[in-house]
Protein backbone atom coordinates (compact mmCIF):
# COMPACT_ATOMS: atom_id res chain seq x y z
CA UNK A 1 0.00 0.00 0.00
CA UNK A 2 1.09 3.68 -0.79
CA UNK A 3 0.87 5.29 2.33
CA UNK A 4 3.19 8.68 2.56
CA UNK A 5 4.66 9.01 5.82
CA UNK A 6 4.21 13.07 5.73
CA UNK A 7 0.49 12.53 6.20
CA UNK A 8 -2.02 11.79 8.58
CA UNK A 9 -5.01 9.38 7.94
CA UNK A 10 -8.24 8.76 9.30
CA UNK A 11 -10.01 5.40 9.52
CA UNK A 12 -12.45 6.33 7.08
CA UNK A 13 -9.28 7.00 4.35
CA UNK A 14 -9.12 10.48 3.78
CA UNK A 15 -5.40 11.35 4.04
CA UNK A 16 -5.06 14.96 5.77
CA UNK A 17 -1.50 17.45 5.04
CA UNK A 18 -1.13 20.74 6.94
CA UNK A 19 0.09 23.39 5.39
CA UNK A 20 1.80 25.88 6.20
CA UNK A 21 -0.46 28.58 6.61
CA UNK A 22 -2.12 26.38 9.11
CA UNK A 23 -5.40 24.78 6.52
CA UNK A 24 -5.24 21.21 6.03
CA UNK A 25 -5.96 19.61 2.38
CA UNK A 26 -8.07 16.34 2.13
CA UNK A 27 -8.22 13.61 -0.33
CA UNK A 28 -8.96 10.15 0.13
CA UNK A 29 -6.15 7.51 0.31
CA UNK A 30 -4.41 5.38 -2.47
CA UNK A 31 -6.04 2.35 -0.45
CA UNK A 32 -9.27 4.04 -0.73
CA UNK A 33 -8.90 4.47 -4.68
CA UNK A 34 -8.47 1.10 -5.09
CA UNK A 35 -11.19 0.28 -3.18
CA UNK A 36 -13.59 1.91 -5.28
CA UNK A 37 -12.17 1.09 -8.79
CA UNK A 38 -12.58 3.95 -11.20
CA UNK A 39 -13.98 6.74 -9.81
CA UNK A 40 -16.28 8.47 -12.52
CA UNK A 41 -17.95 11.08 -10.37
CA UNK A 42 -16.70 13.60 -7.50
CA UNK A 43 -19.18 16.27 -5.54
CA UNK A 44 -17.16 18.72 -3.49
CA UNK A 45 -19.13 20.58 -0.76
CA UNK A 46 -19.52 24.83 -1.56
CA UNK A 47 -16.85 27.22 -0.02
CA UNK A 48 -17.90 28.69 3.60
CA UNK A 49 -19.54 25.26 4.82
CA UNK A 50 -18.78 24.68 8.71
CA UNK A 51 -18.16 20.96 9.13
CA UNK A 52 -18.33 18.74 12.36
CA UNK A 53 -15.47 15.93 12.71
CA UNK A 54 -16.86 13.17 11.03
CA UNK A 55 -19.37 14.94 9.29
CA UNK A 56 -19.85 14.22 5.49
CA UNK A 57 -17.88 16.65 3.26
CA UNK A 58 -17.91 14.91 -0.27
CA UNK A 59 -19.24 12.06 -2.51
CA UNK A 60 -17.18 10.19 -4.92
CA UNK A 61 -18.97 7.64 -7.07
CA UNK A 62 -17.01 4.92 -8.62
CA UNK A 63 -19.06 3.01 -11.48
CA UNK A 64 -19.70 0.30 -8.78
CA UNK A 65 -21.26 2.87 -5.93
CA UNK A 66 -21.14 6.10 -4.33
CA UNK A 67 -19.15 6.55 -1.13
CA UNK A 68 -18.75 9.51 1.05
CA UNK A 69 -15.71 11.38 1.83
CA UNK A 70 -15.73 12.80 5.71
CA UNK A 71 -14.32 15.67 7.18
CA UNK A 72 -11.29 14.70 9.10
CA UNK A 73 -11.59 17.54 11.91
CA UNK A 74 -14.07 20.09 12.47
CA UNK A 75 -13.67 23.25 10.30
CA UNK A 76 -14.56 25.37 7.57
CA UNK A 77 -14.69 24.74 4.06
CA UNK A 78 -12.25 27.38 2.02
CA UNK A 79 -11.21 25.89 -1.32
CA UNK A 80 -12.23 22.87 -3.50
CA UNK A 81 -10.65 21.20 -6.29
CA UNK A 82 -12.33 21.63 -9.16
CA UNK A 83 -9.85 19.62 -11.51
CA UNK A 84 -10.97 16.23 -9.46
CA UNK A 85 -14.76 17.09 -10.78
CA UNK A 86 -13.80 17.66 -14.63
CA UNK A 87 -11.41 14.27 -14.55
CA UNK A 88 -12.64 12.05 -11.37
CA UNK A 89 -9.93 9.06 -12.63
CA UNK A 90 -7.32 11.61 -11.44
CA UNK A 91 -7.92 10.33 -8.11
CA UNK A 92 -7.20 6.73 -9.36
CA UNK A 93 -4.05 7.90 -11.35
CA UNK A 94 -2.70 9.91 -7.95
CA UNK A 95 -4.71 10.03 -4.87
CA UNK A 96 -2.19 12.32 -3.13
CA UNK A 97 -1.92 14.83 -5.91
CA UNK A 98 -5.42 14.91 -6.75
CA UNK A 99 -7.00 16.79 -3.28
CA UNK A 100 -10.22 17.26 -2.96
CA UNK A 101 -10.93 20.18 -0.63
CA UNK A 102 -9.03 22.63 2.06
CA UNK A 103 -10.39 23.50 5.63
CA UNK A 104 -9.58 26.15 8.36
CA UNK A 105 -9.44 24.05 10.88
CA UNK A 106 -11.97 24.86 14.24
CA UNK A 107 -9.21 23.98 16.58
CA UNK A 108 -5.95 22.88 14.82
CA UNK A 109 -4.65 20.84 17.58
CA UNK A 110 -7.24 18.08 16.37
CA UNK A 111 -4.81 17.41 13.54
CA UNK A 112 -2.64 15.93 16.03
CA UNK A 113 -5.15 13.24 17.05
CA UNK A 114 -5.54 12.26 13.92
CA UNK A 115 -3.71 8.68 12.76
CA UNK A 116 -0.33 8.38 11.29
CA UNK A 117 1.06 6.36 8.81
CA UNK A 118 1.95 3.19 10.53
CA UNK A 119 -1.45 3.74 12.59
CA UNK A 120 -3.02 4.16 8.90
CA UNK A 121 -1.54 1.23 7.18
CA UNK A 122 -2.36 -1.13 10.17
CA UNK A 123 -5.87 0.07 10.38
CA UNK A 124 -6.11 -0.68 6.68
CA UNK A 125 -4.95 -4.03 6.96
CA UNK A 126 -7.86 -5.04 9.42
CA UNK B 1 -20.20 -21.80 0.78
CA UNK B 2 -18.39 -20.00 -1.87
CA UNK B 3 -18.79 -22.17 -5.54
CA UNK B 4 -16.06 -21.50 -8.08
CA UNK B 5 -15.43 -21.80 -11.68
CA UNK B 6 -12.79 -23.71 -13.51
CA UNK B 7 -10.84 -20.51 -14.58
CA UNK B 8 -10.68 -19.52 -10.96
CA UNK B 9 -6.96 -20.00 -10.43
CA UNK B 10 -6.78 -17.90 -13.81
CA UNK B 11 -8.25 -14.94 -12.89
CA UNK B 12 -6.13 -15.06 -9.85
CA UNK B 13 -3.05 -15.23 -12.08
CA UNK B 14 -4.26 -12.58 -13.91
CA UNK B 15 -4.61 -10.45 -10.95
CA UNK B 16 -8.35 -10.18 -11.02
CA UNK B 17 -9.83 -8.66 -8.62
CA UNK B 18 -13.07 -11.37 -7.09
CA UNK B 19 -15.77 -10.72 -5.80
CA UNK B 20 -19.27 -12.89 -4.49
CA UNK B 21 -21.66 -12.79 -7.10
CA UNK B 22 -24.77 -14.52 -6.24
CA UNK B 23 -22.74 -16.92 -4.32
CA UNK B 24 -19.90 -17.87 -7.42
CA UNK B 25 -16.59 -16.17 -6.85
CA UNK B 26 -16.08 -13.99 -9.97
CA UNK B 27 -13.68 -12.01 -10.88
CA UNK B 28 -15.04 -7.72 -10.90
CA UNK B 29 -11.94 -6.09 -12.87
CA UNK B 30 -8.42 -7.16 -13.62
CA UNK B 31 -7.56 -3.63 -13.02
CA UNK B 32 -9.70 -1.26 -14.79
CA UNK B 33 -13.47 -1.55 -15.35
CA UNK B 34 -13.80 1.53 -17.44
CA UNK B 35 -10.76 0.03 -19.74
CA UNK B 36 -11.91 -3.58 -20.08
CA UNK B 37 -15.60 -2.04 -20.74
CA UNK B 38 -13.67 0.25 -23.58
CA UNK B 39 -11.70 -2.86 -24.88
CA UNK B 40 -15.53 -4.41 -25.64
CA UNK B 41 -16.69 -1.86 -27.76
CA UNK B 42 -13.79 -1.00 -29.30
CA UNK B 43 -11.76 -4.25 -29.95
CA UNK B 44 -12.65 -7.12 -27.85
CA UNK B 45 -12.84 -8.97 -24.53
CA UNK B 46 -13.65 -12.45 -23.03
CA UNK B 47 -15.54 -12.93 -19.75
CA UNK B 48 -15.72 -16.48 -18.00
CA UNK B 49 -18.98 -17.04 -17.37
CA UNK B 50 -19.34 -20.44 -16.49
CA UNK B 51 -21.16 -19.69 -13.46
CA UNK B 52 -24.17 -19.49 -15.24
CA UNK B 53 -25.97 -23.00 -15.71
CA UNK B 54 -26.33 -25.24 -19.15
CA UNK B 55 -29.45 -27.14 -18.52
CA UNK B 56 -30.42 -30.22 -21.52
CA UNK B 57 -33.55 -31.31 -21.78
CA UNK B 58 -34.30 -34.21 -23.65
CA UNK B 59 -37.43 -36.21 -24.62
CA UNK B 60 -40.38 -36.52 -27.07
CA UNK B 61 -42.63 -34.19 -24.88
CA UNK B 62 -39.71 -31.45 -24.11
CA UNK B 63 -41.25 -29.46 -27.08
CA UNK B 64 -44.61 -29.39 -25.41
CA UNK B 65 -42.68 -28.82 -22.16
CA UNK B 66 -41.20 -26.17 -22.99
CA UNK B 67 -44.30 -24.45 -24.90
CA UNK B 68 -46.27 -24.35 -21.18
CA UNK B 69 -42.81 -23.72 -19.36
CA UNK B 70 -41.52 -20.55 -20.15
CA UNK B 71 -43.60 -17.34 -21.66
CA UNK B 72 -42.26 -16.48 -24.94
CA UNK B 73 -43.81 -19.49 -27.48
CA UNK B 74 -40.69 -22.24 -28.12
CA UNK B 75 -42.40 -22.50 -31.73
CA UNK B 76 -40.86 -19.58 -32.74
CA UNK B 77 -37.25 -22.27 -32.68
CA UNK B 78 -37.73 -23.99 -36.74
CA UNK B 79 -34.39 -23.86 -37.86
CA UNK B 80 -32.08 -25.86 -35.75
CA UNK B 81 -29.01 -23.85 -33.62
CA UNK B 82 -31.70 -21.04 -33.45
CA UNK B 83 -31.81 -19.33 -30.18
CA UNK B 84 -34.72 -17.55 -28.01
CA UNK B 85 -34.66 -15.12 -25.00
CA UNK B 86 -37.78 -16.15 -22.23
CA UNK B 87 -38.74 -15.11 -18.90
CA UNK B 88 -39.80 -18.25 -16.92
CA UNK B 89 -43.16 -17.18 -15.03
CA UNK B 90 -44.63 -18.28 -11.72
CA UNK B 91 -48.48 -18.73 -11.37
CA UNK B 92 -49.18 -14.83 -10.21
CA UNK B 93 -46.97 -14.09 -12.79
CA UNK B 94 -43.53 -13.11 -11.21
CA UNK B 95 -40.06 -13.69 -13.00
CA UNK B 96 -38.51 -16.95 -11.69
CA UNK B 97 -35.35 -16.06 -14.16
CA UNK B 98 -34.71 -15.22 -17.75
CA UNK B 99 -33.14 -17.73 -19.45
CA UNK B 100 -31.91 -18.27 -23.49
CA UNK B 101 -33.21 -21.91 -24.78
CA UNK B 102 -31.18 -23.13 -27.91
CA UNK B 103 -33.08 -25.67 -30.29
CA UNK B 104 -30.43 -28.37 -30.69
CA UNK B 105 -32.90 -30.99 -32.52
CA UNK B 106 -36.18 -32.38 -32.56
CA UNK B 107 -36.83 -33.38 -28.35
CA UNK B 108 -33.51 -31.73 -28.00
CA UNK B 109 -33.38 -28.36 -26.42
CA UNK B 110 -30.32 -26.32 -24.26
CA UNK B 111 -31.70 -23.97 -21.91
CA UNK B 112 -28.91 -21.54 -20.13
CA UNK B 113 -30.18 -19.86 -16.71
CA UNK B 114 -28.39 -17.65 -14.48
CA UNK B 115 -26.04 -18.57 -11.25
CA UNK B 116 -28.26 -16.99 -8.41
CA UNK B 117 -31.75 -18.79 -9.69
CA UNK B 118 -30.03 -22.05 -11.13
CA UNK B 119 -30.84 -24.42 -8.21
CA UNK B 120 -34.17 -22.59 -7.98
CA UNK B 121 -35.14 -22.74 -11.45
CA UNK B 122 -34.17 -26.76 -11.59
CA UNK B 123 -36.70 -27.47 -8.82
CA UNK B 124 -39.04 -25.53 -10.49
CA UNK B 125 -38.58 -27.41 -13.73
CA UNK B 126 -38.46 -30.91 -12.08
CA UNK B 127 -41.86 -30.28 -10.03
CA UNK B 128 -43.68 -28.80 -13.34
CA UNK B 129 -42.38 -31.85 -15.05
CA UNK B 130 -43.62 -34.48 -12.65
CA UNK B 131 -46.65 -32.31 -12.07
CA UNK B 132 -47.73 -32.56 -16.35
CA UNK B 133 -46.14 -36.36 -16.51
CA UNK B 134 -43.75 -35.45 -19.35
CA UNK B 135 -41.72 -37.87 -21.03
CA UNK B 136 -38.71 -35.50 -20.82
CA UNK B 137 -35.01 -35.30 -18.67
CA UNK B 138 -33.41 -32.41 -17.27
CA UNK B 139 -29.63 -32.51 -17.32
CA UNK B 140 -27.66 -29.26 -15.45
CA UNK B 141 -24.43 -29.70 -17.17
CA UNK B 142 -22.09 -28.55 -14.36
CA UNK B 143 -19.31 -30.48 -16.24
CA UNK B 144 -19.57 -27.52 -19.03
CA UNK B 145 -17.74 -24.30 -18.58
CA UNK B 146 -18.88 -21.47 -20.88
CA UNK B 147 -16.68 -18.56 -22.26
CA UNK B 148 -18.18 -15.17 -23.96
CA UNK B 149 -16.02 -13.36 -26.04
CA UNK B 150 -17.65 -9.79 -27.38
CA UNK B 151 -16.57 -7.09 -29.19
CA UNK B 152 -16.13 -5.91 -32.72
CA UNK B 153 -12.68 -7.88 -33.43
CA UNK B 154 -14.27 -11.07 -31.21
CA UNK B 155 -15.25 -13.99 -34.27
CA UNK B 156 -12.05 -12.84 -36.27
CA UNK B 157 -9.86 -13.44 -32.99
CA UNK B 158 -12.08 -16.28 -31.88
CA UNK B 159 -11.14 -18.29 -35.75
CA UNK B 160 -7.51 -17.32 -35.02
CA UNK B 161 -7.56 -19.05 -31.81
CA UNK B 162 -9.76 -21.67 -32.62
CA UNK B 163 -9.38 -22.41 -36.92
CA UNK B 164 -11.00 -25.28 -36.27
CA UNK B 165 -14.38 -23.91 -35.31
CA UNK B 166 -14.51 -20.80 -38.39
CA UNK B 167 -16.02 -23.20 -40.97
CA UNK B 168 -19.16 -23.58 -38.74
CA UNK B 169 -19.30 -20.38 -37.08
CA UNK B 170 -18.80 -18.43 -39.59
CA UNK B 171 -22.23 -18.32 -41.27
CA UNK B 172 -24.25 -18.27 -37.98
CA UNK B 173 -26.58 -15.07 -37.84
CA UNK B 174 -27.57 -13.69 -34.69
CA UNK B 175 -29.18 -15.59 -31.96
CA UNK B 176 -28.08 -18.95 -33.31
CA UNK B 177 -25.67 -21.64 -32.41
CA UNK B 178 -24.00 -24.77 -33.40
CA UNK B 179 -21.97 -27.74 -32.40
CA UNK B 180 -18.21 -27.90 -33.36
CA UNK B 181 -16.38 -30.54 -31.81
CA UNK B 182 -16.26 -29.81 -28.53
CA UNK B 183 -17.22 -26.37 -28.66
CA UNK B 184 -21.34 -25.31 -28.56
CA UNK B 185 -20.50 -21.92 -29.93
CA UNK B 186 -23.50 -19.24 -29.95
CA UNK B 187 -23.86 -15.85 -31.37
CA UNK B 188 -25.76 -14.85 -28.37
CA UNK B 189 -24.33 -12.14 -26.14
CA UNK B 190 -24.66 -9.65 -23.09
CA UNK B 191 -22.81 -6.79 -24.64
CA UNK B 192 -24.61 -5.24 -27.74
CA UNK B 193 -21.73 -6.13 -29.60
CA UNK B 194 -21.32 -9.10 -31.63
CA UNK B 195 -18.97 -12.28 -30.97
CA UNK B 196 -19.58 -15.67 -29.72
CA UNK B 197 -20.54 -17.35 -26.00
CA UNK B 198 -18.99 -20.64 -26.29
CA UNK B 199 -19.43 -23.76 -24.21
CA UNK B 200 -16.88 -26.50 -23.63
CA UNK B 201 -16.31 -29.08 -21.59
CA UNK B 202 -14.50 -27.83 -18.20
CA UNK B 203 -11.43 -29.66 -18.82
CA UNK B 204 -10.86 -27.58 -21.47
CA UNK B 205 -11.71 -24.32 -20.77
CA UNK B 206 -7.82 -23.58 -19.32
CA UNK B 207 -6.11 -24.44 -22.34
CA UNK B 208 -8.92 -22.37 -24.41
CA UNK B 209 -8.44 -19.50 -22.31
CA UNK B 210 -5.00 -19.43 -22.56
CA UNK B 211 -5.32 -19.73 -26.82
CA UNK B 212 -7.93 -17.11 -26.66
CA UNK B 213 -5.42 -14.74 -24.05
CA UNK B 214 -2.19 -15.51 -26.85
CA UNK B 215 -4.44 -14.41 -29.29
CA UNK B 216 -4.77 -11.06 -27.99
CA UNK B 217 -7.88 -11.37 -26.31
CA UNK B 218 -8.38 -9.07 -22.79
CA UNK B 219 -10.39 -10.68 -20.33
CA UNK B 220 -12.98 -8.69 -18.84
CA UNK B 221 -14.90 -8.75 -15.27
CA UNK B 222 -18.27 -8.49 -14.35
CA UNK B 223 -18.27 -4.69 -13.53
CA UNK B 224 -17.54 -4.22 -17.56
CA UNK B 225 -19.94 -6.44 -17.81
CA UNK B 226 -22.81 -4.91 -15.69
CA UNK B 227 -22.01 -1.69 -17.43
CA UNK B 228 -21.79 -3.09 -21.07
CA UNK B 229 -25.35 -4.55 -20.40
CA UNK B 230 -26.83 -1.66 -19.14
CA UNK B 231 -25.87 0.31 -22.03
CA UNK B 232 -26.98 -2.44 -24.17
CA UNK B 233 -30.50 -1.68 -22.30
CA UNK B 234 -30.60 -5.56 -21.32
CA UNK B 235 -32.16 -6.69 -18.20
CA UNK B 236 -30.53 -8.06 -15.11
CA UNK B 237 -32.56 -10.89 -13.23
CA UNK B 238 -32.62 -9.78 -9.22
CA UNK B 239 -32.02 -6.25 -10.55
CA UNK B 240 -34.64 -5.47 -12.98
CA UNK B 241 -36.86 -8.09 -12.44
CA UNK B 242 -37.70 -10.85 -10.05
CA UNK B 243 -40.45 -13.12 -8.75
CA UNK B 244 -42.70 -9.85 -7.49
CA UNK B 245 -42.31 -7.76 -10.88
CA UNK B 246 -44.65 -8.45 -13.74
CA UNK B 247 -42.38 -8.86 -17.50
CA UNK B 248 -44.91 -6.64 -18.58
CA UNK B 249 -43.60 -4.00 -16.16
CA UNK B 250 -40.26 -4.91 -16.73
CA UNK B 251 -39.77 -4.28 -20.82
CA UNK B 252 -40.06 -7.62 -21.49
CA UNK B 253 -43.66 -7.39 -23.21
CA UNK B 254 -41.94 -8.53 -26.71
CA UNK B 255 -40.80 -12.24 -25.33
CA UNK B 256 -44.55 -12.70 -24.24
CA UNK B 257 -47.54 -13.37 -26.76
CA UNK B 258 -51.12 -13.13 -24.75
CA UNK B 259 -53.07 -13.62 -28.13
CA UNK B 260 -52.28 -17.25 -28.88
CA UNK B 261 -54.56 -19.99 -27.57
CA UNK B 262 -51.22 -21.22 -26.37
CA UNK B 263 -51.19 -21.82 -22.02
CA UNK B 264 -48.29 -21.74 -20.08
CA UNK B 265 -47.71 -20.72 -16.55
CA UNK B 266 -48.51 -17.48 -15.32
CA UNK B 267 -50.50 -16.22 -18.66
CA UNK B 268 -53.57 -16.13 -16.48
CA UNK B 269 -52.24 -13.59 -14.08
CA UNK B 270 -51.04 -11.36 -16.83
CA UNK B 271 -54.20 -11.53 -18.83
CA UNK B 272 -55.64 -10.40 -15.39
CA UNK B 273 -52.91 -7.86 -14.51
CA UNK B 274 -52.47 -5.40 -17.69
CA UNK B 275 -49.26 -3.40 -17.49
CA UNK B 276 -49.25 -0.87 -14.34
CA UNK B 277 -45.34 0.90 -15.08
CA UNK B 278 -43.64 1.39 -18.47
CA UNK B 279 -40.07 0.27 -18.69
CA UNK B 280 -37.91 2.73 -19.88
CA UNK B 281 -34.26 4.60 -20.54
CA UNK B 282 -32.72 7.39 -18.28
CA UNK B 283 -30.15 10.17 -19.67
CA UNK B 284 -28.82 12.27 -16.73
CA UNK B 285 -28.41 15.64 -17.95
CA UNK B 286 -26.73 17.41 -14.70
CA UNK B 287 -23.42 15.57 -13.36
CA UNK B 288 -23.75 12.58 -10.86
CA UNK B 289 -24.50 9.14 -11.19
CA UNK B 290 -27.62 7.44 -11.14
CA UNK B 291 -28.39 4.08 -8.65
CA UNK B 292 -30.99 1.54 -8.45
CA UNK B 293 -33.76 2.41 -5.97
CA UNK B 294 -33.54 6.41 -6.91
CA UNK B 295 -36.96 7.56 -7.35
CA UNK B 296 -37.89 9.00 -10.34
CA UNK B 297 -40.84 12.04 -10.07
CA UNK B 298 -42.43 12.65 -13.53
CA UNK B 299 -45.30 15.05 -14.44
CA UNK B 300 -47.22 12.22 -14.31
CA UNK B 301 -46.34 10.08 -10.94
CA UNK B 302 -43.32 8.62 -9.32
CA UNK B 303 -41.41 5.93 -10.81
CA UNK B 304 -38.38 3.92 -9.98
CA UNK B 305 -34.76 3.54 -10.97
CA UNK B 306 -34.02 -0.54 -11.15
CA UNK B 307 -30.47 0.06 -12.27
CA UNK B 308 -28.12 2.90 -12.98
CA UNK B 309 -24.36 3.55 -13.61
CA UNK B 310 -21.90 5.46 -15.44
CA UNK B 311 -21.79 4.77 -18.95
CA UNK B 312 -18.32 4.54 -20.44
CA UNK B 313 -19.51 5.18 -23.76
CA UNK B 314 -21.62 8.54 -23.54
CA UNK B 315 -19.75 9.64 -20.53
CA UNK B 316 -22.71 10.41 -18.98
CA UNK B 317 -25.08 8.70 -16.48
CA UNK B 318 -28.22 6.21 -17.78
CA UNK B 319 -30.37 4.01 -16.00
CA UNK B 320 -33.42 1.66 -16.33
CA UNK B 321 -36.61 2.51 -14.74
CA UNK B 322 -40.36 1.85 -14.53
CA UNK B 323 -42.01 4.79 -15.22
CA UNK B 324 -45.81 5.88 -14.86
CA UNK B 325 -47.44 4.48 -17.85
CA UNK B 326 -48.46 7.94 -19.46
CA UNK B 327 -44.51 8.85 -19.31
CA UNK B 328 -43.36 9.78 -23.11
CA UNK B 329 -39.77 9.04 -25.00
CA UNK B 330 -38.02 12.06 -24.70
CA UNK B 331 -39.51 14.35 -21.79
CA UNK B 332 -37.56 15.45 -18.83
CA UNK B 333 -37.93 13.74 -15.39
CA UNK B 334 -36.80 14.68 -11.95
CA UNK B 335 -34.37 11.73 -10.22
CA UNK B 336 -33.49 12.23 -6.12
CA UNK B 337 -30.24 11.88 -5.62
CA UNK B 338 -29.25 12.67 -1.98
CA UNK B 339 -30.36 15.79 -0.76
CA UNK B 340 -30.17 17.05 -5.02
CA UNK B 341 -33.25 16.56 -8.04
CA UNK B 342 -31.62 16.06 -11.25
CA UNK B 343 -32.91 16.27 -14.69
CA UNK B 344 -32.92 13.44 -16.56
CA UNK B 345 -34.06 12.95 -19.65
CA UNK B 346 -36.61 9.68 -20.62
CA UNK B 347 -35.12 7.63 -23.95
CA UNK B 348 -35.46 4.38 -25.50
CA UNK B 349 -33.75 1.72 -22.67
CA UNK B 350 -31.07 0.81 -25.41
CA UNK B 351 -28.19 3.59 -25.34
CA UNK B 352 -25.72 1.54 -27.28
CA UNK B 353 -25.81 -0.98 -29.73
CA UNK B 354 -22.33 -2.11 -31.81
CA UNK B 355 -20.37 0.41 -30.43
CA UNK B 356 -22.29 3.35 -31.35
CA UNK B 357 -24.10 5.68 -29.53
CA UNK B 358 -28.00 5.47 -30.01
CA UNK B 359 -29.30 8.04 -27.51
Amino acid sequence: MNIPSNLKYTKSHEWVRVETDGTVTVGITDHAQELLGDLVFVELPEVGKELAAEQEAAVVESVKAASDVYAPIAGTITETNPAVVDAPESVNQDAYAAWLFKMKPANPADVDALLDAAAYTASAAE
Amino acid sequence: MTQKTVLNDMHRRLGAKMVDFGGWDMPLHYGSQIEEHHAVRRDCGMFDVSHMCAVDLAGTDARKFLLRLIANNVDKLRERGKALYSAMLNESGGVIDDLIVYFIADGQYRLVINAGTAEKDLAWMAARLAEWQLDATIAPRRDLAMIAVQGPNAKTKVWQALPETRTASEPLKPFYAVTVGDYFIATTGYTGESGFEITLPAHLAETVWQKLLEAGIRPIGLGARDTLRLEAGMNLYGQDMDETVSPLDAGLAWTIDLEAPRDFVGKTALLANPPSKQFLGLLLLDKGVLRAHQKVITANGDGEITSGTFSPTLQQSIALARLPLATAIGETVQVEIRDKSLTAKVVKPCFVRNGKALV
